[in-house]
């Protein structure tokens, strides 16, 4: 558990591909083309290597190790002092698009075709030394097919989501789940519960910072919980022997108590897991993934309801027209299908067990659903003393939410707020803040949970108002009839 | 009580967090015969807080009521007495994530300050981890050692009287992580390369001005670090209220108004506004951002340090 078994790339891992500040997700897997940034490439000659290393694609697909880089000085050191006589004429360039193209075709390294792109304008030597930099950083970009290899990690994974996909992830910018973590008081021994739909990435995140100790019970809407970006982690398997999950449409009547496991419907995951995109990692990694994750445990076969058993198998026998062995597959799936089930069965009732406790450490929501429901019945399953954290891609909801939850009572320090993010350009002489800026990574409300006074609610309680609201002007505003 | 462990009842010894209203709060040592003074009156520790859960509501001698929470680094980092000038939450999610802390982390620090930033770090690397704190002001050095022995967190973390940019962090090839708070980090920078493991890590300096941040970026260059991205990060806070606004008085007859389309515009879901609309007010809620706010806290520069 402590920051990773062994520090080399090895077959079957989870690792992040890293060219400048693009990131992409993929398995480590031998004989699997790979594109990237519109370069085709395989991994194998990449195992083995440590993690962080910089490979060059060369040809055929195959990555080599980079080396050390040159210095990429270009012979004379003239440069220009301004660009009072630069024209734009368009013929600067003496190497034709022809040109370049039969370069690249005979294999030529990108660091030559760069050189000679140098060699050949005429207007390089007349830059400013400024200008020939930004030139060479250019065009290196573009020719020197160069990618790193690294671990995934919280920080990489939540800035290639919000950069490659951000829809899935309702836009939760990676500085705003940081928030989260922090203002979440996540820490390993936590029994926290999460409640999200960015594709698994925010459940990744707690994991990851709870380091496999203590517990985590994952709320999901419809079929199964949905953990394309979780996969990408490439967490250890300990880790997920306490992770739980209870569908949010059972919370009800577990508040009510009149919450069963009998009424489950048949095959739910099979039709949410289906749904699952990928997120750079290839569609077959996910699915063996989930296959290990529900694996039955044999002990989980011996005890299915004989009943049952027998149920389904006269159901099949309806079927009289199957060869013999076709029969005994057959009868092999459906046995697969109860051990399946009987497990989720008892996963269900584990997860139902540790939410009656209404012991939670803490409570994460970032979802596409409307806060203030989710807020008012989960908060119901955290202990007093804790903190919890609402993430929405809107101000709006969040502002009811807030009003609602003041209502309800229970909750102090509520705090409703947003983060900008802003990114530096840091050179000699040159440095500034960078042209482009996120324009929004949604916005957070958190709070603290205390015992929640029986009987009255809070808002009767004009010491309560004086205490939390500012200005009591305001609470009249609110009681208002309208 | 443990920075780093939830318990669910108050003990003799603990810090706990009285929570007066509105970030109005304080920390409290809950002593055995002790009485804290608030407000509200008198909290006597041995009957109002000992045995009592964290997040009840306890009512002082003149009636009024205090919350009485848990500690948590954040709510350390609001209420801990200032030594120096401190790191808040906001900037400490950012340095956290970004330096990819976990449990099982081994960071180096320095320098310690108040320990705002030492309280979240060591939550983040329990139980497995361990902080490495450089101080060179001996009396904040000891006063950080006591405040981690109270705490219950000082297995966690080593406080070293030293100077960082003269004699390192006193460890080498063990850390996964490097934060700088110093005036002059681009001094501490080969020191933070020695003290990260040989396969790399990562490393944050936090510094208030631009003119640091380029030294320091130069001499991350000079030392082989890459990935060098130098952010900065600030926090907006919304008050929620609901704010009515007149309706002007454009010489329309009163029936004309209903059909000005505020019913369709009321973003507040307050149901119909009409009733308002009589008294020639329109009411919306609003997430209005505070009158004076944190322009700027420092640069935070991160960077990576590759393999030899």
């Amino acid at each position: 558990m402590e920051g990773g078994p062994s520090a080399r790339i090895r077959e079957g891992d989870c690792a992040v591909l890293k060219r400048d500040e693009v990131f992409k997700a993929v398995s480590v897997l031998r004989r699997r083309k790979i594109t990237f940034e519109k370069q085709w490439f395989y991994l194998d000659n990449a195992i083995g290597h440590i993690y962080g290393t910089t490979f060059e694609v060369t040809s055929g697909g195959n990555l080599q190790p980079k080396q050390e880089a040159e210095e990429t000085t270009t012979e004379t050191k003239e440069a220009g002092t301004d660009n009072r006589n630069i024209v734009d004429d368009g013929k600067s360039q003496k190497l034709t698009h022809d040109d370049i193209k039969a370069l690249k075709d005979k294999g030529i390294k990108g660091q030559e075709i760069v050189q000679q792109l140098i060699e050949n304008s005429t207007t390089f030597r007349d830059k400013t030394e400024f200008a020939q930099d930004k030139y060479i950083k250019k065009k290196k970009k573009k020719y020197e097919a160069v990618i790193t290899i690294v671990k995934p990690s919280t920080r990489i994974l939540s800035t290639m989501y919000y950069a490659r996909e951000p829809g899935k992830i309702n836009h939760l910018r990676y500085d705003t789940l940081a928030q989260m973590l922090t203002l979440g008081n996540i820490h390993a021994g936590n029994k926290m519960i999460v409640m999200e739909t960015c594709s698994g990435l925010v459940l990744g995140a707690v994991m990851e910072r709870m380091g496999g100790y203590g517990s985590i019970i994952q709320m999901y809407p419809g079929g199964g919980p949905v953990r394309a970006a979780t996969s990408c982690f490439g967490f250890p398997k300990p880790f997920f022997d306490n992770l739980h999950e209870f569908p949010l449409s059972k919370v009800q009547s577990l508040l009510s108590g009149t919450f069963t496991t009998e009424t489950l419907h048949a095959d739910p995951e099979e039709n949410a897991r289906g749904e699952e995109e990928s997120n750079g990692l290839t569609e077959e990694k996910q699915t063996s993934l989930q296959e290990t994750e529900e694996e039955p445990a044999p002990e989980a076969a011996m005890e299915i309801n004989p009943t049952e058993e027998q149920d389904a198998m006269d159901v099949n026998a309806e079927d009289g027209e199957f060869k013999e062995s076709k029969e005994k597959e057959n009868k092999e799936n459906v046995r697969e299908k109860q051990i399946k089930q009987w497990e989720r069965r008892k996963k269900l009732q584990e997860a139902a067990a540790l939410l009656r406790e209404k012991n939670a450490d803490g409570l994460i929501v970032a979802s596409k659903f409307h806060p203030t429901p989710l807020l008012l019945s989960l908060l119901e399953f955290v202990a007093p003393s804790r903190p919890f954290v609402v993430y929405c891609q809107y101000k709006e909801p969040l502002l009811d939410c807030y009003t609602k939850l003041r209502e309800r009572g229970g909750v102090i320090n509520l705090k409703l707020s947003e983060t900008w993010l802003r990114n530096y350009q840091v050179l000699p002489d040159r440095s500034h803040p960078k042209l482009t800026m996120s324009g929004g990574g949604g916005y957070l409300l958190s709070g603290i949970t205390v015992v929640l006074d029986k009987g009255k609610s809070d808002s009767s309680n004009s010491e309560a108002l004086k205490m939390e609201e500012p200005s009591s002007k305001r609470c009249k505003l609110q009681d208002l009839p309208c | 009580m443990s920075f780093v462990e939830y318990r669910d009842t108050i003990k003799d010894g603990d810090t706990a967090i009285v929570f007066l209203g509105h970030e109005s709060m304080f920390p409290v040592k809950v002593q055995h015969g002790t009485v804290t003074q608030t407000k509200y009156g008198v909290i006597r520790h041995s009957t109002d807080l000992i045995g009592k859960k964290y997040g009840s509501k306890v009512t002082c001698s003149k009636g009024g009521w205090v919350f009485i929470l848990h500690p948590t680094p954040e709510l350390w980092t609001m209420n801990l007495p200032h030594r120096t000038q401190i790191l808040y939450s906001t900037d400490i999610s950012l340095i956290t994530m970004m330096l990819e802390l976990k449990p099982g982390s081994i960071v180096c620090e320095s320098g310690t300050g108040s320990g705002s930033l030492s309280h979240a770090l060591i939550r983040t690397v329990a139980p497995t981890g361990h902080l490495y704190t450089v101080e060179f002001h001996q009396q904040r050095a000891e006063k950080a050692r006591e405040e981690f022995r109270e705490h219950g967190v000082e297995h966690l973390v080593t406080v070293t009287n030293q100077d960082v940019c003269k004699n390192g962090f006193g460890v080498s090839n063990v850390a996964d992580a490097v934060f700088l708070d110093i005036p002059s980090p681009w001094e501490a920078i080969g020191h933070a390369k020695s003290a990260l493991k040989a396969e790399g890590g990562r490393i944050c300096s936090f510094s208030p001005c631009i003119e640091q941040v380029q030294r320091t970026c130069l001499a991350m260059e000079e030392y082989g670090f890459t990935e060098i991205n130098t952010l900065e990060i600030l926090l907006r806070v919304y008050n929620v209220r609901t704010i009515s606004l007149q309706i002007p008085d454009l010489g329309k007859a009163a029936e004309d108004n209903s059909s000005t389309g505020f019913d369709s515009n009321n973003p507040s879901h307050q149901g119909s506004p009409c009733a308002n609309l009589q008294q020639g007010t329109v009411q919306f809620k609003s997430g209005v951002p505070l009158r004076e706010v944190v322009g700027h806290t420092g640069y935070l520069t991160f960077a990576t340090k590759s393999l030899v």
